[in-house]
């Protein structure tokens, strides 16, 4: 079962602020621990920031997930943005375009129990990132 | 505009992070840090992350940003308070803070700062 979901538009630097705000209250409230709502908020942030910086905007839909395999959060960051041309590329630690410490994506994908990243040149990127209990 | 207030208490300057900063938020405490250190001729930085639920990668850009400014302006950067959930997110997320001590609260921090100041002096007085 999935819950109802949200979605939030990020659009402006702030909108990264209420990404963290919207991910810590469905994360507290799929009762995952004060660590792992620590980390899916930090990934979180990573990814919503890459969003605006990188995708030029777009939006985020936070899912709380219970069935009978699973119980946590489900992150769905989507932009039609430039694209990422080399995904494996863009998950190396030391790799940077945008004068960060380049510890991004691949850092949002060690702090997630599900990490997946679609990416086209010239059409967008989709991150679909999740944290179970 | 927003701003994160900047108290001086003896040679240092201390700062309480209350809410989660947006990003422009951060870079404006960057930049009024910089420019209170020199006013004041503080030696030390003390900055309060407690109520801090995250720290992410830009967030430690900005405090490793600030322990290198100022060290330039020779003064020492302590960040005290880390919860312990942050400690491990930031292990794993990959980041290090090379040029910021930690504490794990303010008394520590402070104590830190005067440790490190003195020390310098110290060494001041038997260059002479």
């Amino acid at each position: 079962m999935t819950t109802l979901s949200e979605r939030l538009a990020i659009r402006a630097p702030e909108d990264i602020v209420r990404v963290r705000q919207i991910v810590r209250t469905k994360a507290a409230a799929a009762g995952l621990s004060i660590v792992d709502q620590t980390k899916i908020i930090t990934a979180a942030s990573e990814i919503a920031r890459n969003t605006l910086d990188y995708g030029g905007g777009g939006e985020v839909e936070v899912e709380g997930v219970a069935d009978q395999s699973r119980v946590g959060v489900r992150l769905t960051f989507r932009d039609q943005g430039p694209g990422i041309a080399d995904v494996e590329q863009a998950l190396r630690d030391d790799y940077t375009t945008g004068g960060g410490l380049g510890l991004g994506l691949g850092g949002a994908k060690r702090l997630c129990s599900e990490f997946r990243i679609d990416s086209k040149p010239g059409v967008g990127t989709t991150v679909v990132l999740a944290r179970w209990k | 505009m927003d701003r994160i207030p900047i108290l001086k208490f003896g040679y240092s300057l201390l700062v309480t992070i209350q809410v989660d900063m947006h990003d422009q938020l951060a870079m404006t405490l960057q930049d009024d840090l910089t420019s209170r250190l020199v006013k004041e001729r503080a030696r030390g930085v003390l900055i309060d992350i407690s109520a801090l639920e995250i720290v992410d990668s830009f967030m430690g850009r900005v405090l490793n940003n600030i322990a290198a400014m100022a060290k330039i302006l020779d003064a020492v950067t302590v960040v005290v308070g880390m919860r312990p959930a942050v400690a491990i997110t930031l292990v794993e997320l990959g980041l290090d803070l090379p040029g910021v001590k930690t504490a794990l609260n303010v008394e520590r921090g402070m104590d830190l700062i005067r440790a490190s100041v003195e020390d310098l002096s110290a060494a001041d007085d038997d260059a002479e």
